[in-house]
């Protein structure tokens, strides 16, 4: 399992493309994304709704929607293999086993007529078969007790636990085969705040203590800043700035999309009366801007960037994709953008 | 849950009572009366009223009502029919096998059918399978038994000479009342079955399963299938308990004497004590039937076991 390839790099997604089709349209849900997560790092995956940050997780455990969810392009490489070229019972093998996620809503994703000792020990007897069935039951208690459940509850069904329970019921499941990789899809947006912290602090606590690599899937900046190693800032389905939290959180240069997400969150340390929402929606994903996919809503927006895709900009680790910074010097960043004016 | 399943059979006895009660009260309120069915047009009004009389059929409904209970309750005793003079348990108990013996052949077959179906053509969704056993399966939910039972008696027993198209002399005489009766629930069972295993594939518990690495098998018919199930329980003993009410156009059609064509006949000749034990009969197995269902709910719902008994856990 530790075999060096690309330095160290437990996952990388390269120029990814997902559309749902159906009969009516076809939905570009992710439309070319790369981005990297070493061994043992977290990197978040930040954008709002409907950005295309549950799709591309799908990808990488190969399930999306049979018929209609279709990778048109890309690679995923995973410890050296491309995900999307394996067999389906590799994958399978794969699956639970060294990439595991949490998922979005805890309420529904337990089935309600199996015990939770039941649906955790499905996981760990799919990948181990040759444990017996006290070794099982063992294994379950203590994924119990790691994730705070009293070993003695597991012979109780889903609905006998509350909401943050149940999803550190889904954790269980999730780790209890010590994946190499968890993907946690907005874990703990069906939770109420107080739990909300709980269960974070718990998830960077096992992950840390597992030394699994973790790709946090998230629109809570909050949670970018307490958890992740790497950033990436998805919009519309592409990948419109990346880097380490210090690049996303102190760069002094950002796409005007992370600052509209930083303007919406409220700071007790500056008094403002209200708080700067971004203006509008995100863009039809059946019928996406032919130039930079938030130039209809983009502050900064000039004549380029209805036409054009912008360009990448580097500087270090820190990715921007946006015509604001076009045309200057990469990798140093002591050049300032000709224009930072607003055409219209 | 043995203090609820108690409780549902002693609710029985108010059922019987309500069930008794409306009959006679029905009995009542229409035109006729069995002397003058009996005895037919041309006897007098006198000899009528007479014959009337002598069985005890001009007694106030309430009465009669109370006189029946009295009887059935104490004495074991249903009344003796108006028509034949027999005991009328004598004359419900052997139909009354026959009507049990198709519903439940009908429900085994429509089951055996409809519900494997239902989750092949699920799971294929869109196949040519799937497809075809759709369009089947409409089609024949919208033929009317009688039609079913024509065609089926045109070709088997006129055509064909293969089955009994008269009553049931032996085992070969269960064939086509079952089918014309299996069928259009099968197609129903069918319909059902498909909706509700769609609905559950595409649960969050199902990707759950799936992101475990669960096989695509196990995820069937472990985790899909289970969920599934419920409704079709539901629709499964709702159907056994119609079909144990007497299958009346397929009795009618295959000759076969069950409870449903003996209910018709003795309805136009009001000969109340058959009525009323029928349909005390029919009643009490379709609770029966109900409770069965809601037992079978609990067996595979622990949401449900947990409402009855009362316990946390």
């Amino acid at each position: 399992m530790e075999q060096l390839n690309n330095n160290g790099q437990i996952l990388e997604i390269k120029d990814l493309k997902v559309v749902y089709k159906t009969d009516l349209e076809v939905v570009e849900a992710v439309n070319g994304i790369s981005f990297k997560i070493d061994k043992g790092k977290t990197c978040g995956l930040v954008g709002e709704t409907g950005a295309g940050k549950t799709t591309t997780a799908l990808s990488i455990l190969g399930l999306l929607p049979e018929r209609t969810g279709k990778v048109l392009d890309g690679e995923i490489i995973f410890e050296g293999r491309n995900i999307l070229e394996l067999p389906d019972e590799e994958l399978r093998h794969i699956r639970g086993n060294a990439i595991s996620m949490v998922f979005q809503d805890p309420m529904s994703a337990l089935n309600p007529v199996y015990t939770i000792g039941d649906q955790i020990g499905e996981a760990i007897k799919i990948h181990n078969p040759e444990l017996s069935k006290e070794d099982v039951e063992k294994r379950v208690e203590e994924m119990l007790q790691l994730v705070g459940i009293v070993p003695s509850r597991k012979v109780e069904y889903p609905h006998q636990f509350s909401g943050g329970m149940k999803q550190r019921v889904v954790i269980a499941i999730a780790l209890c085969c010590e994946p190499d990789l968890l993907i946690a899809d907005e874990p703990t947006t069906a939770l109420d705040v107080t739990i909300q912290a709980q269960v974070l602090a718990m998830i960077a606590d096992l992950r840390d203590r597992l030394g699994t690599s973790m790709l946090m899937i998230t629109h809570d900046l909050g949670i970018v800043a307490k958890t992740c190693d790497d950033v990436c800032i998805m919009y519309a389905g592409k990948i419109v700035e990346a880097g380490t939290v210090e690049d996303i959180f102190s760069g002094n240069r950002h796409h005007p999309y992370t600052e509209g997400l930083f303007g919406s969150i409220p700071n007790l340390r500056v008094k403002s009366a209200r708080l700067k929402p971004i203006s509008g929606l995100m863009p039809d994903p059946t019928d996406l801007p032919v130039g930079c996919e938030f130039s209809p809503r983009c502050e900064k927006c000039m004549e380029i960037c209805r036409t054009q895709k912008p360009d990448i900009y580097t500087e270090g680790t820190h990715k921007i994709y946006c015509h604001l910074y076009s045309g200057n010097v990469n990798n140093n960043g002591e050049t300032v953008p000709e224009e930072e004016k607003t055409d219209e | 849950m043995y203090k609820y399943i108690i409780k549902r059979l002693l609710f029985l006895i108010p059922t019987v009572i309500g069930v008794t009660f409306i009959i006679y009260f029905i009995m009542n309120i229409t035109p006729g009366d069995p002397g003058r069915a009996i005895l037919g047009s041309g006897v007098s009004q006198a000899d009528v009223d007479a014959y009337n009389h002598a069985i005890g059929y001009d007694l106030p409904f309430l009465q009669k009502f109370i006189n029946y209970l009295e009887n059935m309750f104490l004495h074991g005793d249903f009344g003796i029919s108006y028509v034949t003079k027999q005991p009328v348990f004598n004359e419900i108990w052997p139909r009354y096998i026959t009507t049990i013996e198709l519903a439940f052949l009908g429900m085994i077959v429509s089951t055996v059918i409809g519900i494997p179906l239902g989750i092949y053509a699920a799971v294929k969704q869109y196949s040519a399978t799937d497809t075809v056993a759709s369009l089947i399966s409409f089609l024949l939910a919208a033929v009317p038994t009688f039609v079913l039972g024509l065609v089926l008696l045109f070709c088997f027993s006129l055509k064909l000479n293969l089955l009994p198209s008269y009553g049931i002399p032996d085992w070969t005489g269960y064939i086509m009342p079952t089918l014309a009766i299996a069928i259009p629930i099968a197609a129903q069972n069918f319909r059902f079955t498909k909706s509700s295993m769609l609905d559950s594939i595409r649960q969050d518990y199902v990707r759950t399963a799936r992101a475990k690495g669960a096989t695509e098998r196990t995820v069937v018919w472990k985790h899909v299938l289970k969920n599934a199930l419920l409704p079709v329980i539901t629709q499964i003993g709702l159907n056994l308990g119609l079909l144990l009410c007497g299958a009346v156009v397929a009795e009618q059609i295959f000759s076969v004497q069950g409870i449903g064509s003996l209910i018709v006949d003795r309805i136009t000749q009001k000969d109340e004590p058959v009525i009323i034990a029928g349909t005390i009969l029919i009643s009490i197995c379709f609770t029966i039937v109900m409770l069965l269902v809601d037992i079978i709910y609990a067996f595979i719902d622990p949401r449900i076991r947990a409402k009855y008994t009362k316990k946390r856990g």
